[in-house]
């Protein structure tokens, strides 16, 4: 059975179709990438699937559950989370802070008014476990604010894994990531732990294909082309798409 | 109860000249002005100073007092509010909060704290009784000074290009910007002639209102339910909205005099529970 | 774990610990704070009425300063204990002013509870219209029902029993002051537990992005519900302490002014640190008392301008001065004082 499945997804914006009959299936443990031109509607596959919107038609299912309706932290403590194109994070927080914070959340500590943060060993273990992952230790004092783009865009992943999600929508990931800093991020992308589903939209095709076991290409809302990379490179509609030739019916 | 409907359309059609400022001002910068009644009073009270003392017309006074309170805001925004645009706000409500206070205790201090009476003209007293409908003069004043300012207002909007310049610059400012729109001017003449507005309130309002200094206080949540009920992304609904809150504030304290002020209150909290956004507004939130 | 990141737990553990614990700066504080029981014989009033507004701006700073919802209306959950309080004293309900001040402190609370659902629909401008509609409203009610509220005269007739049934409120206010201050002690305390907690810095997660803390599985609807309710509570208390503390309460309780001003003690103090209110609050009524010194009548005119001049001038670059002097402290004393990030620790 996928862990992850969505059946039919439509979503219309008046008459807008921003996406048409998408029907995706991803195995547990897959590394499954998600391509396609600019304004495709890769971003909104990812809002679908988190809830932050609404699917005009069609189902998603989170390992064999119903998550349609689920509201969008809901379906985090079911156990998926996203990182965003743009960094979402607590500027004002240090990272030690971001990931101690989804820590404590995850472990149902996030209500408990009473207790210390840090106070439990488990919380903190924890957060040492995944600073070290995400090769933030020597800026998890400061600042979230003041840190290179690199180290935020390590952070912003960092956050949604500390939610041990077993499903991981990463939304472009290297956008924006200088030179100097891509290899840092895409050696942790690859160091990810092999149980955890990681769903990866991307514009970076070395990426793509080195990361990759399964790319489904989406054109205009439209799943296009879904199959091992091998495949998707040498299909002459992707190579179309992309250059803007027009295609046969 | 035709009277009541009368007298409560007269009240919503007050209510809307007053507030129609304070909603374009929110929807074109998104800038909350508290001190919007202020400017009302001033305009009540530059009227009374006119008819009372100086023996100015009425009718000569009002658009006077609509001058010489767009002057007023036209100062006030080029001087002091164009300095707190960009912020959040909490800064804005501050601002105008502060303002408010300084008004207020300004006009006690020069003016006295005792309420204020303008002397309407022998014409304006009384009232026609129009199929048994008690229509007070000067109450329908007041819905013909207000009706044809409303039209005024959606034919200045829709047909002139100031009007267009304005509908751009409220739909998005950037863009107008972009399009060559002067957005820093369209602004600055919006906000004097929406203070003038409220200061031709003032001065109208003052016979059914009441002015006194702290006229800023009592009436400005009533300014603020119209444009959260109308929205700030047209004319016609915060129109439609001044009628509805003006009609049931009368009926309200006509049939139910305990609870009459609460319909107000009651219509503002419902609506924002059915429709957050207002009842006219887009369903873009801003 | 690694045994080579066995340091850096030791670090993370010792950092967690260290946020929340006492600095000197604190610490003086509260032992100068009680130190005016003695300090200061002839001004209890003054210091009770500055302890009363210090809680009253706690609350606000819980909602404004940690949560990010801005509230016009906190005057609402005030007035509302404050004739809580007073009816029950009145008619003999709760005698003990401790219990009837619990009590209307829940009164308050569950008044914050019931309209923070509304509260947190929409926008800025919407919260400002429904937090302030529900004072006035309230301000509406107890001006209808002056049977039972006393109307525009005030409630009369309320007798305070002697708390914990020895110490007896009288006209120079010692016992009221000290009543007063140690309920804000204590509510600081429950405050400050509170921010320091998981429960806080989701808050102030949620203040910063509320999209990305629901992204990591924060429900923020209900993290905003609960500190709403708590600050109401705290509201409540303080509305409660002005009426059993003076036997009086009117409808002035409820009214724009009072929220107004406190918006304004907060501003003057800053917010996001606890300390803002109380330190706002202590500015405000020196400022009041010397302004009114100067013009009785005006006061309201000078408390706008210096409004006005705080927003343009900025209020970071006055909360600035505040985060300078905070962060001299912190290197000269390796200690926190409210939020801000520790140094780096050195390095082996």
């Amino acid at each position: 059975m996928p862990i992850l499945e969505t059946i039919g997804l439509e979503k219309l914006f008046g008459g807008i179709v921003a996406a048409h009959d998408v029907s995706l299936a991803i195995e547990k443990g897959a590394r499954h990438a998600l391509i396609g031109p600019n304004g495709a509607g890769k971003t909104t596959v990812i809002n679908l699937l988190t809830g932050v919107l609404r699917p005009t038609a069609g189902r998603i299912m989170l390992e064999g559950r119903d998550i349609t309706d689920t509201a969008p932290h809901e379906r985090v403590q079911l156990g998926m989370t996203r990182t965003f194109q743009i960094n979402q994070l607590f500027l004002d927080l240090t990272p030690l802070e971001t990931i101690g914070l989804a820590v404590s959340e995850r472990l149902g500590l996030g209500g408990d008014w009473w207790r210390l943060v840090g106070s439990k060993a488990a919380v903190t273990d924890e957060i040492v476990e995944i600073v070290e992952r995400f090769r933030l230790a020597d800026v998890m004092h400061e600042r979230t604010a003041t840190l290179p783009y690199g180290k935020q865009r390590l952070l912003e992943i960092a956050l949604a894994f500390a939610c041990r999600p077993r499903v991981l929508l990463l939304d472009e990931p290297a956008a924006g990531v200088p030179e100097a800093e891509r290899h840092e991020l895409l050696a942790t992308i690859e160091a990810l732990p092999a149980e955890v589903t990681v769903l990866l939209i991307e514009h970076d095709m070395d990426l793509v294909f080195s990361f990759a076991d399964r790319i489904s290409v989406l054109v205009n809302g439209s799943l296009f082309v879904d199959g091992a990379p091998e495949d998707v490179a040498r299909d002459p509609r992707v190579k179309a798409v992309y250059l803007g030739e027009e295609l046969d019916a | 109860m035709l009277t009541i409907l009368f007298d409560g359309i007269a009240y919503g059609m007050l209510l809307f000249v007053l507030a129609c400022g304070l909603s374009v001002t929110l929807g074109l910068m998104n800038f909350i002005n508290l001190a919007h009644g202020s400017f009302a009073m001033a305009g009540g009270y530059c009227t009374v100073v006119l008819v009372n003392r100086m023996g100015v017309p009425f009718l000569l006074g009002l658009p006077i007092a609509f001058l010489v309170t767009a002057l007023l805001g036209g100062l006030f925004e080029r001087t002091l509010y164009v300095h707190v645009y960009a912020r959040s706000h909490l800064d804005q409500v501050l601002f105008t909060i502060g303002l408010v206070f300084m008004s207020v205790a300004a006009v006690d201090y020069t003016m006295g704290s005792s309420q204020q009476f303008v002397q309407i003209p022998q014409a304006l007293q009384g009232q026609f009784d129009v199929y048994g409908i008690g229509m007070g003069k000067y109450r329908l004043l007041i819905i013909a000074v207000c009706g044809v300012l409303t039209i005024a207002l959606q034919l200045i909007l829709a047909k002139t290009r100031f009007g267009s310049r304005l509908r751009a610059a409220v739909d998005d400012q950037r863009v107008a910007r972009g399009l060559g729109i002067n957005v820093g001017a369209v602004f600055a003449i919006t906000f004097a002639f929406g203070s003038g507005l409220a200061g031709l309130g003032g001065a109208l309002g003052a016979e059914i209102l009441g002015l006194d200094p702290t006229f800023p206080l009592k009436y400005m949540i009533y300014f603020l339910i119209v444009v959260t009920v109308g929205g700030t992304s047209s004319i016609t609904g915060p129109f439609l909205a001044s009628i509805l809150l003006g009609i049931g504030d009368v009926a309200g304290k006509y049939y139910v005099p305990t609870l009459g002020a609460f319909v107000i209150y009651a219509i503002m909290i419902v609506v924002l529970i059915w429709r957050p956004q207002g009842l006219f507004a887009r369903s873009v939130a801003r | 774990m690694t045994p080579a990141t066995a340091p850096l737990a030791a670090d993370v553990s010792r950092y967690l610990a260290r946020r929340a614990r006492w600095s000197p700066l604190e610490i003086g504080f509260w032992i100068f704070a009680f130190a005016t029981i003695w300090l200061f014989p002839g001004k209890y009033l003054i210091l009770k009425d500055t302890a009363i507004l210090a809680l009253f701006a706690l609350s606000l700073d819980l909602i404004v300063g940690y949560a990010g919802i801005i509230s016009l209306g906190q005057a609402a959950f005030f007035g509302l204990a404050g004739y809580f309080s007073g009816l029950i004293a009145k008619y003999g309900i709760v005698d003990e002013p401790v219990i009837a001040l619990i009590l209307s402190g829940f009164a308050a609370a569950a008044l914050g509870f019931v309209t923070s659902f509304l509260v947190l629909r929409g926008s800025d401008l919407t919260r400002l219209m429904v937090t302030l509609g529900v004072s006035l409203m309230l301000g509406e009610i107890a001006n209808r029902y002056s049977d039972l509220t006393g109307g525009a005269d005030g409630l009369q007739g309320v007798t305070i029993a002697p708390v914990l049934g020895r110490f007896r409120f009288d006209l120079y206010g010692h016992n009221g002051y000290v009543y007063c201050l140690i309920v804000l002690f204590v509510c600081f305390l429950l405050a400050r537990r509170i921010v320091y907690s998981p429960f806080g810095l989701s808050l102030r997660a949620v203040k910063e992005n509320a999209l990305r803390a629901s992204a990591i599985g924060i429900p923020v609807k209900w993290r905003l519900v609960a500190i709403y309710t708590v600050s109401a509570g705290f509201a409540g208390i303080a509305g409660a302490l002005l009426t059993q503390t003076t036997a009086f309460c009117s409808l002035d309780v409820f009214s724009l002014e009072r929220s107004a001003d406190l918006l304004l003690v907060l501003i003057i103090g800053g917010t996001g640190y606890l300390y803002g209110g109380l330190i706002g609050a202590v500015i405000y009524k020196l400022l009041q008392d010397w302004i009114a010194d100067l013009t009785p009548q005006y006061w309201q005119f000078w408390i706008g301008l210096v409004l006005v001049a705080i927003v343009l001038v900025g209020r970071e670059r006055i909360g600035g001065g505040n985060a300078a002097l905070r962060a001299f402290i912190v290197r000269l004393g390796g200690r926190l004082l409210g939020r801000r990030a520790v140094p780096a620790p050195d390095r082996q």
